[in-house]
């Protein structure tokens, strides 16, 4: 049995008891990556020589007073600076960028609690992407069935823990680049409320939605994981500064008494029927716990993807004018002018997914178009904004799939951005509105692929999210079904 | 509003700072005009009335004191740079 088949706190036990040391646990994650990483190409990055040394160091430090993620092996986005650590964003831009200056804040935050870097994931590249497809490195491929897509863009981070490589990772969620991967893949994966994690050392793609979160394979991991990363941060001027409660304590509160919305708009025509049974299952099991659910409608559902697609583009064709070939990243050696030297790295070092996102976005912010489709974007963002808190008025908390359909496989979707951006349609409304989301597995399709239960929640009610997560975990079986790497097909 | 024609696509390169071949002119006039064409659906909707929202946290104007503190050292500050002379980021000419 592999130890991450263990809870966080059962494994802090093993090692107050020393029964297992850190060096076991990094031990762990590395020979697995050894045994299934050729399968999955889970990581870009890996931080062999360091995590062992931190281990060692580590092993003489476990006390009664460490931390419930003390020593724990963990993977990290490859858009999360991570100092001395190569920090790619899956992009060939950046693949000179060897030697990051600084940590992000939760690298900063993650080294107080002396959890152990194993590697950089793989993603989309600058997290655009819904299928690790756009990495400009490798594919990575889902642990269940390697033929299929892991999802995306935090594809790296969610196949990792699937496959039982770390522990647990971060990830970024834009328009669902959490949930999405995680779904796929079978495990919890938590877009924040935008504000609650710092987004310092955050690669920026769309800085009104991006959110870092966490993804684990249990309910009660992920919240302990969410802990460690929250908090109001000064180095991120759209940090918010607001009282965070402990996230482990609602865990057994229950359901009972609860009230459940169900968009009629989220289980409509696209929806795969074994995900819409899977769903309607989830409701019958949260009913038998004393919630009540009712149909709901969230008008605007339907706009939410061309105004996301508008709002996010434009945003990072801004974020993305950094990348110019002068401080970091590479620069074409075929140019003689100034002009030409941006064109030119720029066209050199972006993939095809990223360079027509920023035209996009440039278009939309351009002279004579940014009333039509920039300013036009951001009001219909109010009315799905609206939609959110109309429902959260009577409710307390939204269920619906976080995707349309299982994983689907490699190479389908690829050359057709429109339909994939249509996947979008019940993950990005909730990054436009701001409000929490989570995945969590609910079932399995006939041919064996997770499917991902969305919930979704008040701002900063996160709470609220893990205590329905929990409950529905605890009643079922789902999570606690293991990948065979390479079975599946 | 509808269509978006090779020009356009070409000038909006040049104002993102991208080099795009003829080939590529063609793909991207294609693909854009499909998902420009895609967000005409948000015209369906009459929002003269509705405010923009730009993010959605009731923030304004988040300040901080301007306090010299440690933070990276010049030379750190180049390590990764594709270029550099006499502690500084080295470009082509930019004046003909």
């Amino acid at each position: 049995m592999s130890l991450f088949e263990y809870s966080l706190k059962e494994i802090q036990e093993k090692l107050h008891n020393k029964e297992i040391s850190v060096s076991d646990l990094v031990s762990e994650s590395f020979n697995r990556i050894n045994a299934v990483d050729h399968q999955i190409n889970a990581f870009l990055t890996l931080n062999e020589e360091e995590a062992r040394n931190k281990a060692k160091a580590l092993d003489d430090q476990v006390g009664p007073n460490s931390s419930i993620l003390f020593g724990m092996p963990i993977g990290i986005k490859d858009n999360i600076v991570t100092k001395g650590l190569r920090t790619t964003c899956a992009s060939q831009f950046l693949s000179n960028f060897r030697d990051p200056l600084y940590d992000a804040t939760v690298m900063d935050k993650l080294n107080a609690e002396n959890t152990v870097t194993i590697g950089k994931l793989n993603m989309d590249e600058f997290a655009m992407g819904s299928s690790t497809e756009n990495s400009s490195y490798v594919k990575t491929r889902n642990p269940w069935n390697t033929d299929h897509v892991p999802g995306g863009s935090s594809g790296g981070s969610a196949a990792a823990v699937a496959a039982g490589e770390v522990f647990f990772s971060l990830g970024s969620d834009t328009g669902g680049s959490i949930r999405q991967p995680a779904a796929f893949c079978g495990v919890v994966g938590l877009k924040p409320t935008y504000g609650l994690v710092s987004r310092f050392g955050l690669v920026a793609f769309a800085s009104s939605l991006d959110q870092i979160g966490p993804i684990t394979r249990t309910v009660e991991d992920n919240a302990h994981l969410l802990q460690a990363i929250v908090g109001h941060d000064p180095m991120d001027s759209t940090s918010a500064n607001v009282d965070v409660p402990t996230y482990s304590e609602s865990l057994e509160q229950g359901v009972n008494g609860l009230r459940i919305a169900v968009p009629k708009e989220y289980l409509g025509e696209g929806v795969d029927p074994e995900v819409k049974a899977a769903v309607m299952s989830a409701l019958k099991v949260y009913e038998s716990l004393g919630a009540t659910w009712e149909e709901v409608s969230l008008p605007h559902s339907k706009y939410a993807v061309a105004a996301y697609y508008l709002l996010s583009s434009s945003e990072a064709s801004a974020n993305l004018a950094r990348f110019d070939g002068v401080r970091y990243g590479v620069r074409s050696e075929k140019a003689e002018n100034m002009i030409d030297m941006f064109k030119m790295s720029r066209s050199e070092g972006f993939g095809d997914e990223v360079k027509r996102r920023i035209m996009l976005g440039t278009f939309a912010l351009s002279s004579g178009y940014y009333d039509a489709y920039y300013k036009k974007a951001q009001k219909v963002r109010t009315l799905i904004k609206n939609d959110f808190e109309k429902i959260f008025e009577k409710f307390d908390i939204i269920v619906g799939p976080t995707t349309p359909t299982p994983a689907y496989k490699i190479g389908e979707k690829i050359d057709d951005p429109l339909t994939m951006y249509a996947d979008d349609i019940v993950t990005s409304p909730i990054n436009l509105a701001g409000v929490p989301g989570m995945s969590i597995p609910c079932g399995f399709s006939s041919k064996g692929l997770p499917i991902g239960l969305q919930l979704i929640g008040d701002h900063f009610d996160e709470k609220t999210l893990y205590q329905f997560a929990y409950a529905f975990e605890q009643a079922t079986e789902f999570h606690k079904k293991l990948v065979e790497v390479g079975g599946g097909k | 509003m509808a269509d978006i024609s090779k020009d356009q696509v070409k000038h909006v390169a040049h104002l993102a700072r991208l080099a795009i071949t003829d080939e590529e002119v063609e793909k991207m006039t294609k693909q854009l005009g499909d998902i420009i064409k895609y967000a005409e659906l948000l015209n369906e909707l009459d929002t003269d009335n509705v405010q923009p929202t730009t993010h959605v946290l009731d923030l304004k104007n988040v300040m901080r004191k301007d306090e010299p503190r440690k933070w990276i050292e010049k030379e750190d500050a180049m390590k990764n740079a594709p270029d550099q002379q006499d502690g500084q980021f080295r470009v082509p000419s930019i004046l003909e």
